[in-house]
């Protein structure tokens, strides 16, 4: 109809039935018996000390950088791939330098200690 | 086909709908973790439009960096940074015109690009059988890519380089 | 899918083509979205308790129905009728989308997964491309899950998830270019016409990739440190309950599933094998056995990995991703490149040939390479203790 898409389109109005109806089904078999304890948060029976959004280490983030930037190298990599059969000799090339491009970013938040989890 | 137009335009209300409402969470929205979740929102809409323009390199990709790389590297740098969590804090300050002012500047210039340009239009041929040039779509990025488009292609590298190099600097200082 | 949409307008004439191929695209929505979550969830489930039990020498589910067969459906019924919980302070709106998102981003995948000749809901030209894009919207879950539940152990487990996906993210997309380059296509249909010898045999390396990508993307022991018990209770669904724990459970046996049978696809040659074809129906039915038995045979080993490896710490978790298995793809990567354009290797088998040399190659380097630092960091060590650095 539309373009290959229509069905993914369809497979998302239907697949989110899923979550409605067993929510809703599970609403209405299911008991409902509230009270403050079983509501607290659940930290291993312990009482909850202080905030949740405690501070959390910076290291998570430089991972989370990294990961964009190969992210995008990926990309530009895939159509390379795709068309790799048709080109010529020097599309190896090309793209040797590319990812030794790349792998020298890698070596570097390698060096530098970026990717270590200390 | 008019049936066919239907349901593309009421498709198109819908992404827009998510685009702009997104948008507009983005900015009034007390929690900023609700901001970033709505940015997400207008980032999926305008996967929608690259659907519907027959992109679908172009919306895996948004998908794939926007919503799967950059959005998570939002929410993320907002998780780590403590006190902007848990409190909800009004999204306007006393300058919040001017801010309205300068987006409605940016606005008319873009619409105002988008208007004199002359945007080359695919011939009906090429409309009438588009499935050709969608399988071959892939393809054809890839030898433009390293044709005509060799050097940005090679630039965009050096750029991700630099951009990873800047972003290890600037994290270990703030770490030390 | 073509032929049964053929087949309809055969059977009633005066329904127009595009209807038929609506009606078509439905039903088989709802296939995957209902009957797919509960046959994969009833079906592995039973298969995983019975295989690690026979690992750790019980006998595992027996006393619903005969053999424990039930067992799953009896699960099922228990998380439909408990109470549902939302703990104080959670923030109830991304609380309640986390569950639904998670499962929906799993049968998203689906859309193109090749399980039988023929049978696909949408064989995308960027298909390969589309499921790593529509992964993401799990790692938005897990992350929405953990901060909305007001937990701390579910928020830190809500950064090891995405820790640990975007540390095997990244391998898993080269072991995929890997294959695009071998096949010369994204689509799922050519990657499994592209297999006549299957890229197992031929990109060994790759495959090895992406099966323990794969294991650690579903987030499945020896890579479990996102629910971790012994250390943050269970993950990032410590808080939830009921049926929404049931969403975010069908949605990793989903994931488990497709997981296996992109394996399949890539690797194993999807659903080939001798008769299957689409011309018969019978044919189509082959098919679907071939790719039922690859799928649940990468899933065993899956499991059998499970039974057998402790799980990893998390910085080994991400050295070994960002330290080993990303340059050893990209290693790989190029020497195959390499090996397709050498000039002598002029015919299909010759190049078969050459890419496999080429991946024995990248084996031999790096675990060679690898050894190598074990030694030096090891004799670093050793000096270290002596005292005697110089």
């Amino acid at each position: 109809m539309l373009s290959d898409f229509t069905f993914v389109g369809i497979l998302v109005l239907i697949a989110v039935l899923l979550p409605v109806v067993g929510l809703g089904l599970s609403w209405l078999i299911r008991p409902k018996k509230p009270n403050p304890v079983k509501q607290s948060t659940y930290e291993c029976g312990i009482e909850t000390i202080g905030d949740t959004w405690v501070q959390f280490r910076a290291q998570y983030y430089i991972y989370a950088l990294v990961f964009v930037v190969f992210d995008i190298e990926a990309v530009f990599l895939l159509p390379w791939a795709v068309a790799y059969d048709q080109l010529p000799l020097y599309a190896l090339t090309e793209a040797v330098i590319f990812v030794l491009i790349l792998a020298l970013a890698l070596v570097y938040a390698w060096r530098k200690g970026a990717l270590r989890w200390s | 086909m008019p049936v066919d137009q239907i349901v593309k335009t009421v498709v198109f209300v819908i992404f827009t709908v998510m685009t702009l409402g997104g948008g507009l969470g983005v900015v009034v929205s007390p929690r900023i973790f609700h901001s970033a979740l709505f940015l997400v929102l207008s980032f999926a809409g305008v996967v929608g439009y690259y659907v519907l323009l027959d992109a679908g390199f172009l919306a895996a990709v948004q998908l794939l960096i926007y919503i799967g790389a950059i959005a998570i590297l939002i929410l993320f740098a907002i998780m780590l940074s403590r006190g902007l969590m848990a409190e909800r804090q009004s999204q306007s300050n006393q300058q919040w015109w001017i801010a309205a002012l300068v987006a409605l500047l940016i606005f008319v210039v873009l619409a105002a690009v988008l208007w004199r340009v002359d945007w080359p239009v695919a011939s009906q041929q090429a409309l009438a059988s588009p499935s050709n040039a969608i399988s071959q779509e892939g393809s054809q990025l890839g030898r433009d890519l390293l044709g005509p488009y060799v050097i940005p292609f090679e630039v965009a590298s050096v750029l991700l380089l630099v951009a990873l190099i800047g972003a290890v600097i600037l994290a270990r200082e703030t770490e030390s | 899918m073509d032929a049964i949409v053929s087949w309809l307008t055969s059977l009633f004439p005066h329904m127009a083509a595009p209807i038929a191929r609506l009606i078509v695209h439905l039903v088989y929505a709802a296939i995957l979205s209902f009957v797919a979550p509960v046959v994969v969830v009833v079906a592995f489930t039973y298969m995983e308790r019975k295989v690690i039990a026979r690992i750790q020498d019980r006998v595992g589910p027996n006393r619903a129905g005969p053999l424990g067969l039930l067992q799953g459906f009896a699960d099922a019924v228990k998380m439909l009728t408990k109470e549902d919980i939302t703990p104080v302070g959670a923030d109830r709106i991304v609380y309640n989308l986390a569950p639904g998102l998670a499962v929906v981003g799993t049968i998203l995948v689906y859309a193109v997964l090749p399980v039988a000749p023929g049978v696909i809901g949408a064989d995308l030209n960027i298909g390969i491309l589309y499921v790593v894009a529509v992964g993401g919207f799990g790692m938005l879950a897990a992350v929405m899950a953990g901060w909305s539940s007001n937990n701390k152990y579910a928020l830190l487990s809500a950064f090891r998830v995405v820790a640990q996906l975007i540390a095997y993210e990244i391998p898993m997309v080269i072991a995929i270019i890997m294959v695009v380059l071998a096949a010369g296509s994204m689509q799922m249909g050519q990657i499994i016409d592209a297999q006549n010898v299957p890229f197992l045999f031929t990109l060994p390396v790759a495959f090895f990739i992406f099966f323990v990508a794969t294991i650690a993307e579903i987030g499945r022991s020896p890579f479990d440190l996102l629910e971790a018990e012994s250390e943050i209770v269970a993950g990032f669904h410590v808080e939830y309950s009921g049926f929404k724990f049931a969403l975010f459970f069908i949605g990793e046996y989903m994931h488990l599933f497709v997981g296996a049978g992109l394996g399949t696809t890539l690797f194993l040659g999807g659903w080939r094998g001798p008769g299957a074809s689409e011309a018969t129906i019978l044919g189509v039915l082959l098919g679907f056995v071939y790719f039922l038995v690859k799928t649940v045979f990468l899933i065993f080993l899956m499991m059998w990995v499970r039974g057998t490896f402790p799980r990893i710490r998390i910085d080994h978790l991400l050295d070994f991703g960002w330290k080993f298995l990303v340059p050893v793809g990209l290693l790989a990567l190029v020497a195959v490149a390499l090996v397709l354009k050498l000039p002598f290797l002029s015919s299909s088998v010759l190049k078969w040939v050459g890419m496999l040399v080429a991946n024995i190659v990248v084996v031999v380097v790096s675990l060679t390479a690898v050894s190598f630092a074990a030694r030096r960091s090891r004799s670093v060590a050793l000096r270290g203790v002596a005292g005697t650095e110089r």
